[in-house]
């Protein structure tokens, strides 16, 4: 099927009542945990999965993966008018764009991200849609030992590119992986880390774990100190960008997007690497960096443009290999499988409709979110009002219906409790939750792949790097390690995060 | 080198390595098998052995470097009031129904804020219960029903 044909069908899929329907419940529920600080969209998405189970499988998608980039927009909004990033790729926008509100110009960074944002998912949209059908006709070709190859890349890429301690990080993937093989083996049926409990049999459950890790334990960190909110939040008087400013910020828009698009493609934080690469490129290619800081036009246009773009192409992974590259998109992969549908290369041929249904509902989606979010700002600021001492219980409420809807299944409930502690210490001790989740999910495939390949080398382990493809991927995954651990990149990588 | 300054990755260390021996040890009551042909417990085996690895590395370069600071402040009270709330929530809801569980778990939840009181606990609760149930019940037709037998 051509791009054409595929987009066309993706039109008649996205633009029926009630995609187009859970398209807008998706981008505005994202707008608004995008917004609330506190509650982020791995959470939500995770909250929501269970109940996503009634939905056609198209409809559930388009609606997760809504709240994914809505929530990007949300993000900015409260960066720019309260500094408070909503969303860790919108922390660069904050930077200038709430000296711009400061300034009495926070309608103008507004307008510009929204914009930027636009143009960006549009873009994305359209690399994505460009390039899935090719990359998934090549992974047909892929046996076991290129999946395992691929995951063991996956896996190391997303802690060379993170930030904070690369040890760390690698200790939560092991962590994660180890979890992942609770329940029992595929292969002998022996019932693995269960303690004896019929219940654990099937394996912990990865809503739990996502609403544990990243709903319970960040209201613990929410409840740890005083709840300084001093909301005050800036005036937006008017939105219009004059002549200069879209002189301004046509070029920061262009090259974010650029990089967004390439960035959001790797597996880990792609988007709020993104979005601070962005950042620093503008910063020095720019005629006047002394501005930066003080409300450069430049500083909010870059990177919003890059974090959207990359959260756009930060899908292609999950289409066209089945393989998720952050813990949002290892999120949509459980939706994949709740809806009985195996995410992999199978599945843009198998199921069109579903993925370019997806692709076009992103754009449209992304339109609803400059609508939803340039006129309605004042509805998304009031939502600030909102007290923490009601939004954190209506998490609990949520989470604990969520699990338990789960197959009913009391372990569930009890396994986010578990997690949700367990990942506030390790959060508190530096170690990210994300690496974790990314290891759950992919640690079954893994030991899939590795055994799989083996039997059907009949045992030859050299079939990893006899097979030219899974060598380049194992080669590259050597270069990524290197590259993590080498102190002067290590260096180099912090100063692009705390380039601020 | 300094003990306190190194808390944090100490202990991290000391996490990492605790969950890598359980598993390490656990797996090797499993059939671990070859390389060649693993069993069930040859993976578990070797990762919770490099989590052990990687548990002692990041305490000893936690150590040398002799810094990462202290843990902070820890909300311990509302940690084991978001415990109880949960495993109450899941050992009921069976038993009790949706309602009553779920009002006791959200006023248990809600209370766990740093300067709550009663009164709007009793609130927040009745109304998130009525809001859940509005959402759940009524919107999303999941089946979960409101009173339990152990009301009955």
């Amino acid at each position: 099927m051509g791009v054409l044909e595929g987009l066309g069908l993706g039109l008649e899929t996205a633009l029926t009542p009630a995609n187009l329907l859970f398209c807008l419940i998706g981008v505005a529920l994202g707008t608004a945990v995008g917004v609330l600080p506190g509650i982020g969209p791995t959470a939500t998405i995770a909250m929501l999965l269970p109940i996503t189970f009634g939905l056609e499988p198209v409809t559930s998608l388009i609606m997760l993966a809504g709240i994914y980039y809505g929530a990007q927009y949300g993000g900015s909004t409260t960066a720019v008018l309260i500094n408070l990033p909503g969303e860790s790729s919108a922390a660069v926008t904050a930077i200038d764009g709430h000296e711009m509100a400061k300034r009495g110009r926070a309608g103008p960074a507004l307008a510009t991200a929204a914009l930027g944002s636009f143009f960006a998912g549009t873009v994305g949209t359209i690399a994505l849609a460009l390039f899935a059908a090719p990359i998934s006709r090549a992974a047909l070709e892929f046996g076991p030992a290129e999946y395992f190859s691929l995951v063991v890349l996956g896996l190391i890429a997303s802690i060379a590119l993170a930030s904070g301690s690369t040890l760390k990080a690698l200790a939560m993937i092991v962590l994660g992986l180890l979890l992942g093989t609770v329940g029992q083996d595929i292969y002998s049926g022996t019932p693995r880390f269960t303690f004896g409990q019929r219940e654990l049999y099937g394996g912990l459950n990865f809503v739990s774990l996502a609403v544990g890790m990243f709903g319970v334990a960040e209201i613990l960190r929410n409840l740890e100190g005083e709840t300084k909110r001093t909301v005050t939040v800036a005036k937006v008087r008017n939105l219009w960008l004059t002549k200069e400013d879209v002189r301004r910020i046509t070029a920061p828009v262009l090259r974010g997007t650029g990089l967004g698009t390439v960035l959001g493609v790797l597996p880990g934080a792609g988007h709020v690497l993104a979005s601070f690469v962005s950042y620093s490129v503008e910063k020095r290619v720019s005629k006047h960096p002394q501005e930066f800081g003080r409300g450069a036009i430049e500083g909010v246009a870059g990177p919003e443009s890059a974090n959207n773009a990359a959260a756009q192409t930060s899908f292609v992974p999950l289409l066209t290999l089945g393989l998720p590259a952050n813990s949002i998109m290892a999120l949509l992969v459980g939706a994949f499988i709740i809806q009985g549908i195996t995410p992999g290369p199978n599945v843009i041929t198998d199921e069109p409709a579903l993925v370019w249904g997806l692709i076009v509902s992103m754009w449209i989606g992304n339109l609803f979110l400059v609508l939803l979010n340039l006129p309605l700002i004042g509805l998304w600021v009031r939502m600030l009002s909102i007290p923490y001492g009601v939004l954190f219980p209506a998490i609990i409420a949520f989470a604990s219906i969520g699990c338990y809807s789960l197959g009913l299944n009391a372990y569930h409930v009890y396994a986010v409790a578990f997690f949700g502690i367990l990942g506030y210490f390790l959060i508190k001790l530096g170690c990210e939750p994300a690496p974790l989740l990314l290891g759950f999910v992919l640690g079954p495939l893994l030991e899939e792949y590795l055994r799989r390949a083996l039997i059907i080398s009949r045992g030859d382990p050299t079939v990893f790097l006899t097979r030219p493809i899974s060598l380049v991927l194992l080669v590259l995954a050597a270069a990524a390690f290197v590259l993590a651990v080498l102190p002067a990149v290590r260096r180099k990588r912090e100063d692009v995060f705390e380039d601020e | 080198m300094d003990w306190r300054g190194a808390r944090k990755d100490l202990l991290a260390g000391a996490t990492f390595v605790g969950f890598g021996l359980a598993f390490a040890i656990t797996a090797s009551t499993y059939e671990v098998g070859t390389a060649l042909r693993m069993g069930p417990g040859y993976l578990p085996l070797v990762l919770g052995a490099l989590l052990v690895l990687l548990g002692i590395l990041i305490a000893v370069t936690g150590f040398v470097a002799g810094e990462g600071g202290g843990i902070g402040p820890v909300p311990w009270k509302a940690a084991g009031l978001l415990v109880v709330a949960l495993v109450f929530f899941g050992s009921t809801v069976r038993g009790l129904g949706l309602v009553p569980s779920l009002l006791v778990t959200v006023f248990l939840s809600a209370m766990a804020g740093r300067r709550a009181r009663v009164v709007p606990a009793v609130v927040t609760s009745a109304s998130l219960t009525a809001l859940s149930v509005l959402i759940f019940v009524i919107a999303l037709q999941l089946r979960l029903p409101y009173f339990g037998p152990w009301l009955g």
